[in-house]
This record gives structure tokens, sequence and C-alpha cells, in this order.
């Protein structure tokens, strides 16, 4: 040996093989694109705007924050891209814009930093702002539009560009004007609990239906969970058994009266449940770590799901039922800690 | 009964597959390496007490020679690995960052470095309880890595009844390739510390288990094997921590050995294959243990290779030997996933001592540490199924004491496949290494 060599320390293991966290989440953003896309071509520049505004609030917010706790920003982690873009599909694609600046703000201020950002908070940030925006604008946030409107990339949605604190321009009149045939405004989900009209299981499947900007077309869903499932960045678990919850306890209620209560395969096509399922209840950081905790977390958001449905005041039935499931997370693990090897 | 490999192969849950680099060195036949200067024989190299100098500065000794003796039962003889003269008895900084007592020998270069002979044995005219003394004569520690004393193990608890013995030569870690190479080189005696083994511990039956990247070494033990089916050899599946003790029953025999219990609490005895051969070398002609083999591997070097390393012999020689080309570099004693650090030119190669690994280019350099991001990648892979996410957030809260408690911190036998996994980068097992050490301590303190 020529000369001494510069010796680094460090203890066992030296070697590692794990994407990182950035990585993940870019992933994510990536499993999300296509979904972003088809929203595009649902609902039109509208739900584009509305997908940039969250987004860039989401991102705004988190840096804004790190600043004031004087902390290195942190939106490098791409988190906040997935909370903008999770949020926006949850919206409906009319949503004024300044509220949709709103809802993300509310979603990383109130749903990630105050906890300690990344990796502390309890509940799904984008659910959290997605809940604050229920509470605050009831009226907007349940105003639907028909999907592939003739002139949907030409002009926005009238309430899209409502200005803050302005009551936005009544869609009604757009509405009626773009429809072909009759368009209620309703989604299925509020045609089944309002009216108890059923709409094709087919239809909710493949995303031809009114709704939410992202959350229609169930079939791309699992496309794109899929995607993500086999780069191991998504827990299949998690979706797996919620959508398992769902089908149980809709089955019960459609075996015990079939006329009044909905088929299992609408409740799971339907309202997003499949886009919940797969985007929304496995986020990591809110849901459990431990393999029967994730089962007993998957099933627990279904059947709450499928009760909120049938029997609560509101539509959104998935959303609380994650938000609770995220709630009951601790108390789940405490429970459900795995048998050791060797252990009784 | 074990669920895994009732289809295929005979495995073990979760786990990780890190890649092997073994082709680097596996075609490498053992070949002496030439001795040095001087070498530096810690006292302690062995789980107990360690050894007491008999010797005195200036003293010449021959290779072979007894050097320093047992401390009691759970203690190892010390043997001179050259032909020289005692330098001086001195410090020597270990690998826990402590310094330790150790025998400086000067080689006398001029001398042929012949072996002190001694009287032969045969050991089936031994009863047990000589046997096991003569297995502590030869000074045998796990050569595995573990550094236990073997006739310790040996020397099963009078209730026990040890059923099977396994013989592992699952070499799980990347890199080292000591045990492929003794198990195709030194077959014969390697059965012999087989029978020794079986012996020693009353046992009918004997199993070797070797990964199935090894398919030689079965073909090379086979036509070895008694025709009374009393040793057999069997492929289990190539994945990481094949090679612990909890593993390596499991997928043999499907059985869990009862936390906080030794194996002959289920009637099994384990011994590394490197152990047994060196066993069935040494002990029928009363030699002691002075050399072993170590693969050198690793970034940098342009000799890498399997070599009969003299006990005692310092870092500085091998990577000179072994022409290390680098300016930079870790220098691991043992495999990437639980080796020891050595952090100076001068640390010996001691009885325990599988490899030494120089990584530099192949080294996951990542310092910074993020929050846990609960994604359970860790849950997925730990062999025991304990909660390393859980228990990486106690540490970080410094609540050892209901790490140890509640999420069964004492059953991790630390084989780092938490970290390896985590895309936080949070130093999951080095935090619960940190966390034994500060329990013990206190344990100690409250005692």
């Amino acid at each position: 040996m020529a000369k001494q060599p510069k010796i680094d320390i460090r203890t066992s293991p030296y070697i590692r093989k794990a994407p990182t966290v950035a990585e993940i989440m870019r992933n994510v953003v990536y499993a999300l694109l296509p979904l972003a896309v088809y929203a595009v071509y649902q609902f039109g520049i509208s739900a584009l705007a509305l997908m940039i505004v969250t987004v860039l609030s989401c991102i705004g917010t988190e840096h804004l924050f790190c600043k004031l706790s004087h902390k290195k920003t942190t939106i490098g982690d791409a988190s906040a891209i997935i909370t903008g873009l999770l949020l926006a599909m949850t919206l409906p694609p009319g949503f004024p814009l300044w509220m949709g600046a709103v809802a993300g703000f509310t979603a990383i201020a109130m749903g990630k930093t105050l906890f300690g950002g990344l990796g502390f908070n309890v509940f799904n940030p984008a659910l959290v702002g997605r809940a604050f925006i229920q509470a605050a604008f009831p009226v907007s946030i349940t105003t639907w539009t028909p999907a592939l409107a003739s002139n949907r990339f030409i002009e926005f949605i009238p309430s899209t560009l409502a200005l803050p604190f302005m009551k936005p321009s009544p869609t009604a009149e757009w509405t009626a004007q773009v429809s072909i045939d009759g368009f209620s405004g309703a989604t299925p989900l509020a045609l089944m609990k309002f009216q108890g009209i059923m709409t094709d299981s087919m239809d909710l499947f493949l995303g031809l239906t009114a709704g939410s900007t992202g959350e229609t077309s169930a079939l791309l869903v699992l496309i794109c969970g899929a995607y993500l499932a086999y780069k191991k960045m998504l827990d299949w678990r998690i979706p797996a058994a919620v959508i398992l919850g769902t089908l149980i306890a809709s089955e019960c209620f459609y075996l015990i009266d079939t006329a009044k209560y909905p088929s299992p395969a609408f409740m799971i096509f339907s309202g997003g449940l499949m886009f919940a399922a797969v985007f929304m209840a496995s986020d990591m950081v809110a849901s459990p770590v431990t393999p029967l905790g994730i089962l007993v977390f998957g099933l627990l958001v279904g059947f709450l799901t499928v009760i909120i449905r049938l029997f609560g005041g509101l539509t959104e039935a998935v959303m609380y039922a994650i938000l609770f499931g995220n709630a009951a997370t601790p108390i789940i693990e405490s429970y459900t800690q795995p048998r050791i090897y060797g252990g009784k | 009964m074990n669920l895994l490999s009732l289809f295929g192969k005979k495995t073990f849950p979760k786990g990780i597959h890190p890649e092997g680099f073994k082709e680097e060195t596996h075609d490498h036949q053992a070949r002496r390496l030439p001795f040095p200067e001087h070498v530096i024989l810690p006292l302690s190299q062995n789980i107990g007490k360690p050894a007491v100098s008999i010797v005195h500065v200036g003293q010449q000794v021959q290779r072979g020679e007894l050097i320093a003796k047992a401390d009691g039962f759970m203690s190892v003889p010390l043997h001179a690995s050259v032909t020289g003269t005692v330098k001086k008895l001195d410090l020597v900084p270990n690998a826990r960052g402590g310094k330790e007592q150790a025998i400086y020998i000067d080689t006398a270069l001029s001398s042929t470095q012949t072996l002190l002979s001694h009287e032969h044995v045969d050991f089936d005219k031994l009863s047990r309880k000589d046997l096991i003394q003569a297995v502590q004569n030869t000074g045998m520690v796990g050569l595995g890595g573990a550094s236990f004393p073997t006739h310790v193990k040996m020397n099963i608890p009078d209730d026990c009844i040890i059923h099977t013995i396994i013989i592992n030569g699952c070499e799980c870690e990347p890199f080292l390739t000591t045990d492929h190479r003794i198990m195709l080189e030194q077959v014969e005696y390697l059965i012999r510390g087989i029978r020794i083994a079986m012996k020693s511990v009353d046992a009918p039956r004997a199993i070797i288990g070797v990964e199935d990247n090894k398919i030689n070494v079965l073909e090379a033990i086979k036509p070895h094997l008694p025709d009374d089916g009393s040793i057999t050899i069997e492929a289990v599946a190539t994945k990481y921590p094949q090679g612990a003790e909890k593993m390596l029953v499991y997928s043999l025999l499907g059985e869990e050995i009862p936390s906080g219990k030794l194996p002959s609490s289920i009637g099994v005895a384990i011994f590394n294959v490197a152990t047994l051969a060196a066993i069935g070398e040494l002990l029928p002609y009363s030699q002691g243990l002075i050399e072993r083999i170590v693969t050198i591997t690793g970034d940098d070097l342009n000799k890498p290779g399997n070599y009969l390393v003299p006990l005692g012999t310092p870092l500085s020689h091998i990577l000179e030997y072994a022409e290390f080309t680098g300016n930079e570099a870790e220098l691991i004693l043992g495999g990437p996933m639980m080796g020891m650090p050595a952090g100076f030119l001068d640390t010996p190669v001691k009885k325990g001592t599988g490899a030494v690994l120089v990584l530099d280019k192949r080294a996951t350099k990542r310092d910074d540490i993020l929050p846990c991001i609960k994604c359970s990648m860790c849950l997925q892979v730990c062999p025991i199924n304990l909660n390393p996410s859980e228990l990486g957030m106690l540490a970080v809260k410094r609540q050892y004491d209901v790490m140890e408690e509640k999420y069964h911190l004492n059953d991790c036998f630390e084989c780092g496949c938490c970290s390896y996994v985590c895309p936080s980068n949070i130093p999951l097992v080095q935090y619960f290494r940190i966390a034994k050490t500060l329990n013990r301590e206190r344990h100690r303190m409250e005692s």
C-alpha cells in the first residue's frame, strides 16, 4: 500500500436498497397523472385549472410554513403535490378556484404542518381539506356539472371563475345549455339516495357519469393503482380490505331488501369509493402498519362507508369513513401488534 | 409445520434478497497469506472471559504453542499463530471502540514456521466430558462470527436431549465465500468435525443446511456422507438472513426456537461449518486454532480471494497483499449486513473474523434521515416479526424500556433488514443496538 487510505467508520448495515421517500411520492404523482388527464378529458379546462390551483396552493402553503418555522423546505419530497392532486380530484369540476386555493391551504396547514409535517399527520391531509371545504361551502361542493360537455375545452364552467366571497354564478343555466339530455345535476349516489334511481354499474366502472373531478372512472383508478402496487409503493392490502369491507356490508343489506338497498357492485363503483380505497385510504402515514391492523382498518372503512351512505345525511360517506379510520389507526395498531417468532 | 416449505424450497417467512457479489471470490481456492512481520493476538477472542497470558516479554514462542490459558469454563485458550518473539503485552483498540489486552509477537522471518507437534487423540475413545475438554483445548469459538466458545455450546444441560444438530453452511451475507470454500475443500475435516459434535451432544442425526446458490457444495459433500443416513445435506432458499440460527431451524425443521430460549430447548444444537471443519482438523492432533480462512473482497482490490490468514494478522498487511488501490474506504470485519467496522489498520484478524470487506463504491451512502412515513416495509421484511417502525419511533423518544417490555426489543438479533429497506433512511437496527446496550447498563445499575 503506497499511502494510508482514509478510513470511514459507520455501523452495519453498509448496504441498502430502498426507494427514497421522494421517489415513492413521485411515483404516486405519476400514477395520478392518467387520472388527471382523464379528468381534463371529461370536464375540460375547468378541471385542469382546479388541479393547478390546488397543487400550487398546497406547495405554497408547505413552503410558507417551512419558512415560518425556519426549517429547510420540504416541498422537494413531492408529497404536497399528491395532496393537491388528491384534493382536486375529490372536488366538483366546476368548483370555484379561490375555494380550491382555500382547500389546499387548509389541507396542508391543518392536515399536515400542524402535526409536524410528513410522517406525523394523523389524517389524510387532502381529506382534511375536503372536509373543511364541505362544511364551509356546502353549496359549491355539491354543485355538479355533466361530464363530456361539448364546449368543455374552450370555456370554463361559470362557477370556476367566481370571485372570492362572491356568490358563484349559477351553473344550472349553463348545464341546461351544454347538456344533451336532461341532466339532473346529481351524482349517481345522490340519485340513489334522494330519488331512488340506480345508475348502471358499467357506466360507473368506465366513468361516464357526473361526479368529482377525478374519481369517476373505477377502471382507470384500478389500472393506476396496480402500477403502484407493482412498484411496491402502494400497499395493495389496504384497498383490497376497503373493497372487501364495502362488499360484505353492502351485500348484507342487499340480501335483506334488494329493492330498497343498492347492489354491492353499485356501491363499489360509485362515488369514488375505488379512488378513495386506492389513493386515499392507502395513505401510508395515516393507516396502520401491522398486517392485522391493515385488514381491520380496511374493513372498518368499508363498513362505515356503506353505513354512512345508506343511513347518513350526506353522500360523501367514504371521506368521513377514511377520516374515522385514520383517527382509529393508533388504537387499531395497539391491539394488532404482530406475533413475534418464538412468541406466544 | 412450515407451510412455506410444503410448496417448494425450504425457507422462512420475510427477509430480503440483497445482491450477492459472491462470484468475485467463490472460485478462489483458499491460499496461504504470507506471514506478516508481526501479529497482534488479543486475549479476548471469545464471548466470556478473556484468556490469561502465560508468556513474558522476550520469550521465544513456536507456532502452535499455548500462549494464554483459559480462565475457567467460559473461556478458551490462545495459541501462537507464528514462530517468533513476544514483543510486548499491550492494549489494542477493538471494534467496540474500547481497548483490550493483546500479545504482540514479532515473527521470526527466517523461521520455517513449523507447527509444534502434539500427541494424537482418538476422539472415539474419549468420554463426552473429555471430548468437550479436548474441544476447549483447541481454543475453538464459533467461527461464523459469534465467537461463542464451542465447548460451552456442546455442554448441553442434563435435562435437554438433542435430537438433531444443524450445521450452518448458509453463508447468507453478501460477498462472503469462506464457508463455501471450506465445504468444497475441507469435506473430510468437516465430516469428522460433525461426528465429534454429534458425539459431544449425543445427537443421532445431523443436517447440513446450505443455501441453494451453492449447489456444487451438495455434489461435493454427498459422496462423503455415511450410508446410515445419520448425516444429511439439504438445500435451503437463498435469502438473507437464512444463516441466522432461528431462521435456519425454521427452514429445516419447521419449528421455532421459543423467545428468550436456546436452541437446545427444542432439542437442537447449531454449529457453523467452519467451526466443525476446524475441530475436525485440529482436535485429533491436539492442535490449537491459529489460522482461519478469510474472504478478502470488496472495492478497489486487485487480488480479492480467500486466504488462509494467521490469527493476529493486521489489516494493513492484508490490504497490502490484496493490493488495495483506493484512497478512501470502509473496512468491515464480516459481511456488509452485520459486520463490524474497523477503524484503523492495526486491527488484527481474530477467531471470529470470517471476512475483510473493503467497501467504497458499493456502500450505500445516504446521510439524510427523514421521518417515518409508516410504509410498513420494515414489518414486511423483519424475520422475527417485530414492529421496527414503532421501535424506531420509540428509540427517537428514548423510551428504551417500552421497547424492551412491550415491543420485544431483545428478540431482535440485529440482522439489519429493516435498515436495508427503509425509504426514510432511518438507522433502525443501529438505534436498536444502542437501545439494547443502554438497557443492559440500566439493568446492571438497578441490580
